[in-house]
């Protein structure tokens, strides 16, 4: 497949060939109210490509915080990130945010899809953003293929949620990215729509051949990834 | 671009950017025909100037113009008439009358129109070209002293010739009609056939000349540097004061109207801008999750805003074309003259005003945008907006400030707005936060039963910061709409009272110190309205300060015209009614004192404590200067320049002035009165009056016209202050129900705040109109403005009534949809 070629090039640089994200001693303390607070220490993590990691924890572990250093949105009080090879914290915050756009999705347990563009436009952003030409084609077929053909001209507010975050999920493949970030991704769903997403969303990885990090507290959901790490009061749990 | 081009789309098909595009173009648009005005209509007012003169320029010789001169006209490409005057003696029947006849060319006159009607009293009506060979207009005095209306005939030296119509209105008249036996206008051509102009009478040849700008410059070169004794050259001796008082009254209303509208619509983008920022964190976090960077951000926004401001400020300037054409067409009337073709000026201005304003007012919230965290996509409580403060704002108003001051070309004017409007809404905003403070101190609180009631109060408190900025905008927009609704009402009947419909119509002069009293009873008993009579002693200015002046002292053409002139001076105990001193104080007892009308003080370079030495009949006096004057040209009243009490005048040889008014209809007391006392001379200026009432009616429906715009920036305002926190509330009401409060509980908190910030916000609104028209009013406009009583009313109820009607629409909308479904939007 191109893209593992692609991703070939970028791995002669990095220090494992195999690993897509490397994380090492990360530490995250916050002040509050005068005090430290401590919200995760010492994370090691290492996820090879095509793999799909669960990050498991309850509310309040950190996993959030940890997706969101993963993903180079919050930086770390200390420790590393690679990401393809790049030194996330080496990068300043407009690079980081160059290579999310060629190399991450996202998915968010609220969507986050923008309210005033239609499925479509939401769809064609990532590749607005980073300048591809026609941005119309990629992103009517990605919509076909999570079945919403018949939808593109709808605006979010007139979608249900299970089609909402369809629709999120044809705009984090859109750009073919190497890493998938998902933070729960069902949270705002019922049952039914969160099983069909989630299958969805399985099909996806390997259809295009992404690894996938997702934040869950769903014991079930983790299940159906190769590997669970459990965090706990900011550690991962052995 | 591209990319931004579609951003643009997509945010107007979301409905994000009208309000902030309607604001940009009505600022555009005010300030562009408003400059229009000011340019093209300025222009042409000017020129309506040259109509009191009849011509561009006016070439005065006491014998005949040599052919050479005429042929110039040819060689300059300028328009040319031609007339002549003499005195003369009209005869009709029994009866005859010394009059100034002026004999005219077909074409006279080249700038202007006069006015004749059927018979006196009747209404008036422009007259397309002068009188016919064979006929003559009179004047109305002429009519009646000769008792020949029109039909009769008149005899002038050897020629017949019969009466056409009365002449009510003529070019160079108004200026100075004390000394000018009643006008007789008759048609050049038949002048020959009177056999009254020999070669030793004493006849005034006129030569008019109208044309470009630069040839009517060569000529007036050439003209001065050959003519001869006996000649001269008038251009444009200041028009009317009357009129010129009107169009300049006018000129400031509509470039405040217009300062005003740009300003509220400043505030109106601020208000719709950071409404814009508050919608967009979330997609800008997402945008910034899927690899823009900030400069991305910044710039795609940037670009975005450029490029409906652009196409905002584009068709503001198309909609201040209009305007100004409609403008133009309501003034038609007044400026008769073509106006001259509009530049491109003003619509560059108001785009430049528009940019200004965009940049000022929205780029201070945009920037905020791309500061956004992109970790907001995962924890949405970071990466709220810090509010803009107002120093954000100093720079944009600032430079607008700078634009509006060249716009209005009035550097005092402008900055006095632009603080006088930074001032207020800081005011505005101190008055509310406090209002807020107090009227949800805890010891109000307790007296509230009801626990919703208090839980309003409570929100009230806890959101006093963003209320009071929130009560501050209303109250700005509600300023601006009660400005332009009650207190423009009562600017102009003001203004509209300024040029009475009562006010005199006829001068009578000439009236002996032993007739004062019985031609007073004799008005009294024909029922005229009772009039003043002034002393009038005619008198010539010989010195200032000791020196000897002539009119060679002085440099500017006016000003040597007046000093050569015999000045009408006057002396009285009282000031006059229709006259306010300026400076210094009015005669105390015994001083050698003169109260001098500031205009003519301030062209002749008088100031408080001059001497000035006046020569009447041969015998001089001299007094200091004690006070300055204001008088209301408009008033149509009798006005002096130089006033002196009755000591240093009483010896010298006077005759009375007064005026008054006849109605329609009962021009038959004039005759009586001529009968009675054949030495007086009356009058008419009611073609004058009228014109004047007139061109305020006029001004009025053009200066209307701009309010509309004023008007609509207010309402923006107030719109955009309703729906800022439209949002948050109905956030707030998703988890007040989620909670257990029922849908009558959290309208009735809201209600409860709503009502609390409307009628804090109607008071501020009502005191801050009627202190701006009070402003207005004795500052630029110089009339007294009565406290309305409907203005403090309507007010606070505007007030009241506008938030309640918001608190009904939104918890219409607040309580429509499901709590969960607020919430989820809203996670």
């Amino acid at each position: 497949m191109d893209l593992s070629a692609a991703a070939g090039a970028l791995n002669a640089r990095t220090m494992d060939k195999s690993s897509v994200l490397t994380a090492r001693g990360i530490g995250k303390t916050v002040k509050s109210g005068g005090s430290d607070l401590v919200i995760l220490r010492d994370i090691e993590l290492e996820v090879t490509r095509g793999e799909a990691v669960a990050v498991l924890g309850a509310s309040g572990s950190g996993k959030s915080t940890l997706l969101a250093i993963l993903a180079g949105l919050d930086t770390p009080t200390s420790g590393t990130v690679h990401l393809d090879g790049q030194d996330l914290f080496a990068l300043d915050e407009d690079a980081r945010a160059e290579l999310r756009g060629r190399a991450v999705g996202f998915v968010f347990q609220s969507f986050q899809l923008l309210p005033a563009l239609t499925a479509l436009e939401n769809v064609m952003l990532p590749l607005e953003l980073s300048g591809v030409a026609d941005p119309e084609g990629p992103a009517r077929e990605v919509l076909k293929r999570v079945g919403l053909d018949a939808r593109l001209h709808h605006q979010p507010k007139h979608l249900s949620g299970g089609e909402q975050q369809r629709v999120a999920l044809a705009r984090a493949f859109v750009a073919r990215p190497s890493l998938l970030l998902a933070d729960e991704p069902t949270g705002s769903l019922d049952a039914d729509s969160g099983a069909a997403v989630i299958a969805l969303m399985f099909d996806l990885n390997r259809e295009f051949g992404t690894t996938l990090v997702m934040v869950t507290h769903d014991e079930h959901l983790a299940a159906r990834c190769a590997r669970a790490v459990r965090l706990a009061a900011g550690r991962i749990a052995p | 671009m591209r990319l931004a081009l579609r951003m643009l789309v997509r945010d107007w098909r979301a409905g994000e950017l009208r309000v902030l595009a309607a604001a940009l173009a009505i600022a555009v648009a005010s300030v562009t025909s408003v400059g229009f005005f000011a340019d093209r209509v300025g222009q042409a007012l000017a020129r309506d100037a040259h109509q009191l003169l009849g011509a561009d320029l006016v070439l005065l010789s006491d014998h005949p113009w040599k052919d050479v001169f005429q042929k110039q006209f040819l060689e300059f490409n300028l328009e040319k008439a031609e007339a002549i005057n003499f005195i003369s003696m009209a005869f009709a029947g029994e009866l005859n009358q010394l009059a100034g006849v002026k004999a005219v060319s077909g074409n006279y006159p080249l700038r202007g129109r006069m006015r004749t009607a059927p018979a006196p009293g009747e209404p008036d009506a422009q007259a397309e070209r002068g009188p016919a060979r064979g006929t003559v207009w009179l004047e109305e005095r002429l009519v009646s002293a000769l008792n020949a209306p029109v039909g009769a005939t008149v005899r002038l030296g050897t020629s017949r010739l019969k009466v056409a119509a009365v002449l009510t209105l003529e070019p160079e008249r108004s200026a100075n009609f004390f000394n000018i036996a009643p006008r007789l206008m008759m048609n050049l051509e038949d002048v020959p056939a009177t056999g009254l102009v020999q070669p030793a009478s004493r006849v005034w040849y006129y030569l008019y000349a109208a044309g470009a700008p630069g040839p009517l410059a060569s000529f007036k070169a050439y003209a001065q540097a050959h003519l001869e004794r006996g000649q001269r050259v008038d251009d444009l001796e200041s028009g009317r004061p009357d009129v010129r008082a009107s169009v300049d009254r006018a000129q400031r209303f509509l470039g405040l109207t217009a300062l005003l509208a740009a300003i509220v619509a400043g505030v109106a983008i601020a208000l719709g801008t950071r409404r814009f920022v508050e919608r967009h964190l979330d997609g800008c976090a997402v945008m910034r999750c899927l690899g823009a960077t900030q400069g991305r951000l910044l710039g795609l926004h940037a670009l975005e805003f450029g490029l409906l401001g652009i196409a905002a400020c584009a068709v503001g300037a198309l909609l201040g074309v209009a305007a100004q054409a409609a403008i133009a067409g309501a003034l038609a009337d007044l400026l008769r003259a073509e106006l001259p073709a509009p530049s491109a000026a003003p619509a560059v201005q108001g785009f430049l005003v528009g940019l200004v304003l965009l940049l000022g007012f929205a780029l201070p919230p945009l920037v905020q945008l791309k500061n956004v965290p992109a970790v907001r996509v995962i924890r949405r409580e970071t990466g709220a907006t810090s509010p803009v403060t107002a120093i954000t704002y100093a720079a944009g108003a600032l430079a607008l400030a700078g634009l509006l001051v060249w716009q209005a070309g009035d550097a005092k004017l402008g900055l006095t707005v632009v603080g006088g409007f930074a001032a207020a809404v800081a005011a505005f905003f101190v008055v509310a936060w406090v209002a807020l403070r107090l009227l949800t101190h805890r010891r109000v609180t307790r007296l509230v039963r009801g626990r919703m009631l208090r839980y309003g109060l409570a929100n009230l408190r806890r959101h006093a910061r963003g209320n009071a900025i929130q009560v501050a905008s209303l109250a700005l927009g509600l300023t601006a709409v009660l400005l332009l609704t009650f207190t423009r009402n009562d600017l102009v009947e003001a203004w509209r009272r300024s040029a009475p419909p009562d006010a005199p119509n006829r001068f009578v002069i000439n009236v002996q110190p032993d007739q004062v009293e019985p031609v007073r009873r004799f008005l009294a008993r024909e029922g005229v309205a009772e009039a003043d009579f002034y002393p009038m002693v005619r008198g010539r200015l010989t010195g200032v300060n000791g020196r000897t002046v002539s009119e060679a002292d002085y440099a500017e053409e006016r000003a040597k015209r007046l000093v050569e002139r015999e000045f009408n001076l006057s002396y009285m105990d009282a000031l006059p009614s229709h006259n306010s001193i300026t400076a210094g104080t009015w005669f105390s007892k015994d001083q050698n004192e003169l109260s001098v009308e500031e205009g003519i003080a301030q062209r002749l370079g008088w100031v408080l404590g001059d001497e000035l030495t006046f020569t009447v009949g041969g015998k001089s006096f001299a007094a200091r200067i004690t006070s300055l004057r204001k008088l209301r040209w408009d008033s149509m009243r009798v006005n002096f320049f130089v006033v002196a009490p009755p000591k240093l005048m009483a010896g010298f040889p006077a005759s009375f002035v007064s005026a008054f008014r006849i109605e329609p209809g009962r021009e038959a007391v004039l005759n009586r009165l001529s009968a009675q006392f054949p030495n007086l001379t009356v009058v008419d200026v009611a073609a004058a009056v009228r014109q004047a009432q007139g061109v305020v009616d006029q001004l009025v429906a053009a200066v209307q016209f701009i309010f509309l715009f004023a008007l609509g920036a207010g309402l923006l305002v107030l719109y955009s202050a309703l729906v800022a926190t439209e949002d948050e509330r109905r956030r707030e009401a998703a988890v007040m129900r989620v909670y257990g409060a029922s849908r009558a509980q959290v309208s009735g908190s809201q209600r409860l705040e709503f009502l609390a910030m409307g009628a804090i916000a109607g008071l501020l609104a009502t005191l801050g109109a009627a202190a701006i028209g009070q402003l207005l009013a004795r500052r630029v406009f110089e009339l007294d403005l009565p406290p309305s009583l409907a203005l403090w009313v309507a007010g606070p109820l505007a007030g009241l009534l506008l938030l309640s009607l918001n608190a009904w629409l939104s918890s219409r909308k607040v309580l429509g949809a499901s709590p969960a479904l607020t919430l989820r939007d809203s996670v």
